[in-house]
């Protein structure tokens, strides 16, 4: 046996016990996680059976796939490294100046391309779960990217505020009938007064103690609106709150509603495309601000916060405005994601606003790399967009069998994949740094020399 | 010794907990001049410079700083008791910087700094870190934002000054080349000066500098020398640096303090400074009185 063969058998070897081990180890997590099910039979008793066929394929569909990455992907993988000097990966220029004014274009056609092709009745869907949720989420990882990937300052309550500008539109318009209109910039007033309101006990925190306090804010707002029930109603929530109107006109089937106006059929699809026109108009006024902001002294300082507050001071920088302005800012920005949230649903409650939302959107800030926009887009369409196809996914039924439930593993999937992504990509999406103003040419800047802010 | 005193140190002491770091030091520096503060590692220097640039609050004493005719310091008293921490008037101002945070000794008293251990925004550009040291006068010119995110033309011409300046800084430290890289890649020696463009972009009148030649070689501390002295020259900005390094203290220096176990021990030229026995002691680590056994031993 030549020195060569000898090495690969081992190799061979050593790949089929790591396998094994991973299967071992699977099958001690999906044991009770998915070969265990419990079923209330017909006489209302908890009865235990088991999925054993299901779990032996999620175990060797596992083992297969570490065996698949240590016999073969790894060694392409260094092999590809070995042969090429590795350049810091980032995006060229040409690709991030035509991917903004096209994915704007698509989005502004993009209820009319899935009207065109799955009807009016079809499209609700798509316009509704994917479009507005997604829209929904872009705005409000834009607005958290100003908090935690621009100044640096973690903030793990970030649903407080969009819970303050749902309920700033809910009770107002419900109580006084104020617009809709009025009520937007108002919510978005309203929130960033909390911001701010936060923002001074929380100044002389940093890192996992500011964490800590931004966590605990999140869970105080939603906890007063659970039990402050004479104003909120509760866990009842309030209901019936005023729909958004197409400035004066209502979307129902009157004389003076859209549809006759127009001279349309009526369809409730209409409202859901104005409502799909007007989270874009919001998302894109985030967007196109925070653009502006970071080229404006303000941004440079919230950057600058972030890769050293000490510095800042002795360069003259009142820190503690500058945090307020960034908690204000953000906060502003759930409060008109908020009031569009209410306006859109008619219906809000404490439940809407539990940690798991302010988790999500930090999710969709890291995983689009801090303080990139184009990246935090692309984050959110994936993080909602896949949680939301995972819905249908049935095709998944032809690998684990007809009782397959796809809805079920959602957030299994999705934990799945974000695992992978901070294994391939530590910092993000995209992690490089674009400069805010340059003297010749525009350098992106690599991850490795920004800071991350120490909270 | 040009001009009258800018700077008055009197009395400044620091305690952390029982420790004295800083014991009833008074000092002054003169316009124009660069001052040197000087003394073995634990001292109470960066100390000193902590309380002057408002990062420390000391426990004691008084830190007054003059802007424009000496006149003002007639009324230093008077702003003393007067429990404000600024007067102006038509001849200069008179701060009180131990009643001052921080960012308000930068921004109003004009006191800018550098560290021991560079603190560059290493993940912003040469230019950027430059742009954020201009951070007041932009602030005002963008309308504390709000004219700025409406776009009002105003801000665009006084950004394309504040970069000019900018670009200034960099062709005198010649890193125009190297303006839109990030701080973080400049050789180490072009960042410890680019720390000092920094701070000067903030049209200081006095500039402290911590330690501004610490690793750095004979040619680059010659280069450093240059930039002071140039500093000095084209802005008139008065200078006040810790040093360990003695070619750049005793070259540039027109006035050293020293300093040891938090008291000082000396204070005049380097002339003076360099034969004054109490000096030599602290340095050697003996007495007074064993100095000039000690030289002879080593030769001195």
């Amino acid at each position: 046996m030549t020195a060569s063969a000898r090495r690969e058998r081992s190799e061979v070897v050593h790949a089929l016990r790591d396998a094994g081990i991973t299967a071992l180890i699977s099958f001690g997590l999906f044991l009770p996680l998915v070969g265990l099910l419990t079923i209330t039979n017909m006489n209302n008793e908890l009865r235990l059976t088991t999925r054993l066929p299901l779990l032996v394929i999620f175990v060797a569909l596992i083992a297969g796939v570490r065996l698949l990455v240590t016999l073969v992907i790894r060694p392409w993988a260094e092999r590809r490294r070995a042969l090429s000097t590795r350049k810091p990966f980032s995006i060229p220029r040409s690709f991030s100046r035509w991917f903004v004014p096209f994915a704007i274009g698509f989005l502004v056609v993009y209820p009319f391309i899935s009207l065109a092709a799955v009807g009016y009745s079809g499209s609700l869907k798509w316009i509704d779960n994917f479009g507005i949720q997604i829209l929904i989420y872009v705005m409000l990882g834009w607005g958290l990217n100003i908090v935690v990937g621009l100044a640096g300052l973690l903030d793990l309550g970030y649903v407080a505020f969009y819970a303050v500008g749902a309920y700033s539109y809910g009770l107002l318009a419900s109580h006084f009938g104020l617009s809709f209109w009025i009520l937007l910039p108002l919510a978005g007033i309203l929130s960033s007064f909390w911001g701010i309101l936060l923002g001074f006990p929380v100044l002389r925190l940093r890192g996992d103690y500011l964490a800590i306090v931004t966590l605990a804010f999140g869970e105080i707002i939603r906890i007063v609106l659970v039990n402050w029930v004479d104003l909120t109603n509760g866990y009842a929530g309030i209901a019936a709150i005023p729909r958004p109107t197409f400035f004066g006109i209502p979307f129902n089937t009157d004389d003076n509603g859209f549809a006759a106006t127009f001279h349309l059929t009526f369809s409730p699809t209409h409202r859901t495309i104005f409502l799909y026109y007007l989270i874009l108009g919001l998302a894109l006024l985030t967007g196109y601000v925070t653009t502006r902001l970071r080229r404006l002294p303000v941004g440079r300082a919230w950057e600058a916060l972030r890769e050293d507050e000490i510095a800042c001071r002795s360069l003259g920088i009142n820190t503690t405005n500058t945090k307020l302005t960034a908690f204000a800012m953000g906060a502003m920005f759930a409060g008109f994601a908020g009031s569009f949230f209410a306006a859109r649903q008619g219906f809000i409650s404490p439940e809407s606003f539990t940690f798991i939302e302010s988790a999500t959107i930090l999710s969709i800030v890291v995983l689009g790399g801090m303080g990139s926009q184009i990246g935090v887009a692309i984050a959110a369409v994936a993080m909602i967009g896949g949680t939301e196809i995972m819905r249908d996914m049935d095709f998944l039924k032809a690998i684990f069998g007809d009782t397959f439930d796809p809805t079920q593993y959602r957030m299994l999937i999705f934990g799945f994949a974000m695992v992978l992504i901070m294994i391939w990509k530590p910092r993000g999406l995209i992690a490089s740094r674009e400069p805010s103003v340059f003297l010749k040419e525009r350098k992106t800047i690599s991850s490795e020399l920004v800071k991350e802010g120490h909270g | 010794m040009a001009g009258e005193a800018m700077l008055r140190v009197e009395h400044l002491t620091m305690r952390f907990g029982g420790l004295v770091a800083v014991n009833d030091v008074s000092f002054e520096v003169h316009r124009g001049t660069i001052a040197a503060l000087i003394g073995p590692n634990g001292a109470g220097k960066t100390t000193v410079f902590n309380c002057i640039t408002g990062f420390y609050k000391p426990s004691e004493g008084r830190i007054a700083l003059q802007h424009g005719d000496s006149s003002a310091w007639q009324s230093l008293d008077q702003l003393t008791d007067s429990g404000k921490r600024e007067r102006r008037d038509a001849n200069g101002a008179l701060f009180l910087l131990e009643r001052m945070p921080d960012y308000l000794v930068a921004q109003r008293a004009r006191v800018a700094r550098t560290f021991q251990n560079i603190r560059l925004f290493s993940g912003m550009t040469v230019l950027e870190n430059l742009m954020v040291a201009q951070h007041n006068p932009l602030m005002l010119a963008s309308g504390y934002t709000v004219l700025g995110v409406l776009g009002f033309p105003g801000y665009a011409v006084r950004e394309y000054e504040a970069v000019e300046k900018a670009r200034g800084w960099l062709e005198r430290l010649e890193l125009v080349d190297r303006a839109d890289d990030p701080a973080g890649d400049l050789p180490y020696g072009a960042q410890r000066r680019l720390e000092i463009a920094r701070a000067m972009c903030t049209d200081p009148v006095l500039l402290c500098l911590d330690e501004p030649a610490a690793g750095l070689n004979a040619h680059e501390s010659a280069e450093l020398n240059e930039l002071l002295l140039a500093i000095r020259k084209d802005f008139g900005t008065t200078i006040l640096l810790i040093e360990h390094d003695m070619s750049v203290v005793m070259e540039i220096s027109d006035h050293i303090v020293v300093l040891d176990y938090g008291v000082k021990i000396s204070d005049g030229t380097p002339e003076f400074v360099r034969n004054d026995p109490k000096v030599i002691g602290a340095y050697l680590g003996v007495e007074d009185d064993e100095v000039a056994e000690v030289e002879a031993e080593v030769g001195l």
